[in-house]
């Protein structure tokens, strides 16, 4: 049994979550994570920390930190993804469908994609509040 | 972030100099390409080939991007590698725009 375990966290900023992301990422790909499955992880991961810094800590004057923990057993990586922000609104995670494209250009979605690729990229994904903070469970395959 | 931008024959191509489109970058890429594409040929080849990630806020710029041409003009898309590939075809968004392999081919599609 191969099990990997990291932390990382990062200011909840973009530029911060940009270095964050490729830093996990990186990581993944040194303990030996694929280009595909790199490129999959990495999508997800970028959606959801996208969000909490877009919407967890909506006051750009009081940006909280992101925490990253990744744990990699055999066929199963894990992340979780961590902020002491704003719940998600109503508790739970939006339904994340896909998008309606078959309309005129100028309305066009421009948004509303990160869920929808959250949960296309991902095993599974949960999510619960616990002491005030937000935790996101990001479950992959990553068999070859 | 930088764009570059030439003309070739009846297109303007504009090249992304930059790793990622992401949420850090997409609003400056948006205004960037609005400045690059105002005039100028109806046709715009946008060169991705340097690019090796993309989120949803780097694609919701370059739907914005498209957009904000008008109607009656083309944004195509050109070597795109294999992350940013993924996100277009996994939100669709491959249906709504003509993807190339490479610029090559891009412009070889203009010439016919």
């Amino acid at each position: 049994m191969m099990t990997n375990v990291f932390d990382h966290s990062f200011d909840a900023t973009e530029l911060d979550a940009r270095e964050g992301i490729g830093t996990v990422v990186t990581r993944l790909r040194t303990l030996g994570l694929n280009d595909d499955r790199a490129g999959d992880v990495e999508i997800a991961l970028a959606e959801a920390v996208n969000n909490v810094v877009e919407h967890s800590y909506p006051d750009t004057d009081a940006r909280g930190c992101v925490g990253i923990s990744a744990r990699w057993v055999d066929d199963q990586l894990t992340l979780k993804i961590m902020d002491g922000g704003t719940p998600l609104e109503g508790g739970n995670m939006p339904a994340g469908r896909e998008a309606d494209l078959s309309v005129a250009l100028e309305d066009l979605p421009e948004g509303g994609f990160g869920w929808f690729l959250i949960r296309q990229l991902t095993e599974s994904v949960s999510y619960e509040r616990q002491q005030d903070k937000n935790i996101l469970c990001l479950i992959f395959n990553v068999a070859e | 972030m930088s764009l570059t931008s030439t003309v070739a024959g009846s297109a303007r191509i504009v090249t992304v100099n930059a790793d990622r489109i992401d949420a850090a970058v997409a609003i400056q890429f948006k205004e960037d390409m609005r400045a690059e594409t105002e005039d100028g040929p109806d046709h715009v080849i946008l060169d991705l080939s340097g690019v090796n990630f993309i989120d949803s806020s780097g694609l919701g710029a370059i739907v914005a991007a498209m957009k904000q041409m008008g109607s009656g003009r083309n944004l195509d898309l050109a070597g795109l590698t294999p992350t940013v590939d993924k996100v277009f075809r996994l939100t669709r968004m491959d249906t709504v725009f003509n993807l190339f392999k490479s610029l090559e081919d891009a412009k070889a599609a203009l010439r016919q």
